[in-house]
């Protein structure tokens, strides 16, 4: 729906639905239990993260700058992730470009070109041996790379996950067996990278899902997902259920990410604005905007401490956030077209963003 | 119409388009999607698989490229259809349908029940082995234009949403304002990273000295392995020392599990039963070498589980591993020798000081006195002047 018009996608699976419900009966229940949850949060709402911020220190003047300049692909880089070892990045691009980066030095480490154009997820594996990479093939491909430069990596590509619309983003689990995918399908899913078996699916968006990130807690059992149809899902892993969701904003949802403890996430939509969702206490917390800031956010993260958070936006720009105060700290210049995706390092030294306009900016 | 089973239509798929079986497979699954093959067993769910069951070619009347849109009169004669035949043969989901359906098109439903009963007839009147593949074709062409919804799903959700726990503002917002206030001075956009960030200083000492495998980790990086178990764990240079400890206190066997249990959720498929015998073997067992002591209800739940291993069968011991640790070893480890002695070695290395120089204009200054002094010295002297400066003064 957000790239290419499709058939109404099937179901991949159904669930038990009890006999001689009317479709009436249940949306008044639907909107009874509704207002009540709404009444159950509000209950112990006691207090908003700005008052909380009061006794907190302000930040200082920030001089962020663009620290390297990555250029290479031939057409808008969609997606970018970084290695665990904090210098080297994979990026995708529209033309089916997907280029390995030592980001330090700004060499070119390796090249593939996919038999896809738009490849709008990519991710670098844990151990850093693997890239795996996917867009309007509807599938995720795993990439192993290689020491030997002449070594063309097209040939040891293996497919494994696979989707009835697009992949719109993907992600190694805690090692390089396992991956997670979202695709344009209305779908998650959780794939064992050896044999390409699907693990289990997720189903609960009612359009195409764009985003998705896993949690960074302890039983690392959680992803959170957003989508076209303005919600954010918490999913568990090992059952395939939903177990939280929170709709507040006004369009669609383009990235997720977690707050570095784990217990809550923000958001960046269509709608300019990004979000600050509390797990624990179920809501919405804060919200990131200006009137001066219509453009949507295309991506965002933390940084390693989880007071700053950085925004890529539609209109060239990346604005950073205090996250408990609501107030927007900077505003970066640099890129000439849209900012795609937006990445902090693994140590937190630096942010990646990726543009429209060709390039990667490494930002310190 | 003749039945293929998946295998030999996916055979056929990579021979006939020279691919491999994966891409045939991801090919046929897409034929099933959209509606071209349908399957007969599990009609539901619109998959190829690789193996015996059963597929059939869908008749190109109901094929997507006639671009015939299935709007809603066309499905409200179909389910009306249906409940001619025989009442009650309708799906939950479908019965929704067809009530709503019935109340927005109630303006012409004489028509929609008129043409149902046109087709039922001209069914009728078909040879059985006929009505029935047309029956598979319709049944396969509605399930992929009008797939079944779950209606209940969403309030079963918030059924389970109110029920679910949920903390006050104040202590869940408070906890996410200490996370930042413990980890402000290890945030290299906050505070200054030593001896300096290398994408500001194109020098990568922070990451040589903070490698996988240095023998003496920097402060700052002792420090934050106090932070919580999970940052030690995750730093593969703290859990060496963490397992240093443990090894002087003889009781490894709990992270050893641990670390056991985690290769086994995020392993391959294909190694979880072989990985599952050992561990068992290993830690479970009763007279293992490496015993974890953990309460009978979970041994006993643990062990049952795992005569059919799967990815999470080690959840509930493995959770109750880490919470001993957590709350137990972890700050005995904290108030140790082994981390006081780490604390005491760990390095503190000195800010870079790449300074930018000497500015210009003070250069220009030194410069410019020097040129008056190297002037002033060899001027040409005047001996008139001198004489009487030594005159006056004496």
């Amino acid at each position: 729906r957000k790239y290419m018009r499709s058939p109404p996608t099937p179901e991949m699976a159904t669930q038990e639905v009890p006999l001689n419900e009317t479709l009436a009966h249940l949306k008044t229940e639907s909107e009874t239990l509704k207002s009540k949850l709404e009444e159950e949060r509000a209950k112990l709402h006691d207090v908003e993260l700005h008052q909380v911020a009061e006794k907190v220190e302000g930040l200082g003047q920030f001089v962020m700058k663009t620290r390297r300049t990555l250029k290479g692909h031939g057409n808008k880089v969609l997606c970018m992730d970084w290695c665990k070892d904090k210098r080297r990045i994979v990026s995708s691009s529209q033309d089916g470009k997907v280029i390995v980066w030592d980001a330090f030095t700004t060499n070119k480490e390796h090249a593939v070109t996919m038999p896809c154009t738009w490849v709008m997820a990519c991710a670098y594996a844990p151990s850093g041996c693997a890239v795996a990479c996917g867009g309007l093939d509807n599938k995720c491909s795993v990439y192993p790379l290689s020491l030997d430069k002449n070594e063309n990596l097209a040939a040891k590509k293996k497919s494994v996950a696979m989707h009835t619309n697009y992949l719109s983003a993907c992600s190694f689990t805690n090692s390089d067996m396992q991956i997670l995918t979202s695709s344009g399908d209305g779908t998650c899913a959780l794939w064992d990278v050896e044999s390409g078996q699907l693990l289990q699916s997720f189903h609960g968006h009612a359009a195409d899902v764009l985003c998705l990130d896993l949690a960074p807690s302890e039983t690392g059992n959680t992803f959170v997902s957003g989508g076209c149809d303005k919600k954010a899902n918490v999913w568990d892993m090992r059952s395939g259920q939903c177990i939280q969701s929170f709709e507040t904003h006004e369009s669609d949802i383009n990235s997720v990410r977690y707050y570095p403890s784990g217990d809550a996430f923000a958001s960046g939509s269509d709608d300019a604005t990004c979000r600050l969702y509390d797990l624990r206490a179920d809501r919405e917390v804060a919200i990131y905007s200006k009137d001066s800031i219509i453009f949507g956010v295309s991506s965002v993260d933390f940084s390693l401490s989880g007071r700053l958070l950085f925004g890529g936006y539609n209109d060239y720009t990346i604005n950073v956030w205090d996250v408990l105060k609501g107030t927007r700290v900077s505003i970066l210049f640099g890129h000439e077209n849209r900012v795609s995706t937006l990445r902090v390092s693994p140590d937190g030294t630096a942010f990646c963003t990726g543009s429209w306009d060709h390039t990667l900016r490494i930002w310190a | 119409m003749c039945l293929h089973t998946g295998n030999d239509t996916i055979a056929w798929i990579s021979n006939k388009m020279k691919t491999t079986t994966e891409e045939a497979q991801a090919f046929g699954t897409m034929l099933v999607a959209y509606g071209y093959i349908y399957p007969l067993q599990n009609h539901k769910k619109l998959v190829m698989c690789n193996d015996s069951s059963l597929y059939r070619f869908q008749t190109p009347y109901f094929w997507p490229t006639q671009k015939w849109v299935p709007d809603d009169s066309d499905y409200a004669i179909y389910l009306a259809k249906r409940n001619i035949r025989k009442k009650g043969v309708l799906e939950p989901y479908e019965q929704a349908h067809y009530n709503h359906l019935h109340e927005w098109l109630n303006h012409k439903w004489d028509f929609i029940v008129m043409q149902a009963a046109e087709q039922y007839k001209a069914g009728k009147e078909r040879k059985k082995p006929d009505r029935v593949v047309f029956d598979c074709q319709e049944r396969a062409y509605w399930m992929v234009n009008r797939p079944p919804v779950s209606l209940s799903n969403s309030n079963m959700f918030y059924q389970q949403a109110i029920m679910r726990s949920k903390v006050k503002s104040s202590v869940s917002l408070g906890a996410l304002v200490k996370y930042i206030t413990t980890y402000k001075n290890h945030d290299p956009f906050l505070a200054s990273c030593l001896p300096s960030n290398p994408w500001q200083t194109d020098h990568d000492a922070y990451w040589t000295l903070n490698m996988r495998r240095v023998e003496v980790p920097t402060k700052m990086r002792v420090e934050r392995w106090s932070f919580s178990l999970f940052e030690l764990l995750s730093d593969l240079r703290g859990r060496d020392d963490f397992k240093i400890f443990l090894k002087k206190e003889f009781s490894g066997e709990n992270l050893a599990f641990w670390e056991a249990a985690e290769e086994l959720k995020w392993g391959t498929s294909s190694s979880m039963s072989t990985k599952a015998e050992t561990i068992f073997k290993t830690f479970l067992a009763p007279g293992a070498p490496r015993w974890i002591n953990i309460d009978g209800r979970t041994m006993g739940l643990t062990v049952k589980g795992l005569e059919h291993p799967h990815r999470y069968v080690l959840e509930a011991a493995q959770t109750h591993v880490f919470l001993l640790m957590k709350k137990d070893t972890f700050f005995r480890y904290l108030k140790s020798p082994t981390y006081k002695d780490i604390q005491k070695k760990a390095l503190n290395p000195e800010p870079h000081n790449f300074s930018p120089g000497i500015h210009p204009i003070i250069l220009w200054q030194q410069e410019e006195e020097e040129k008056a002094k190297a002037a002033a010295a060899s001027a040409p002297v005047d001996v008139k002047a001198m004489m009487s400066k030594i005159d006056r003064k004496k």
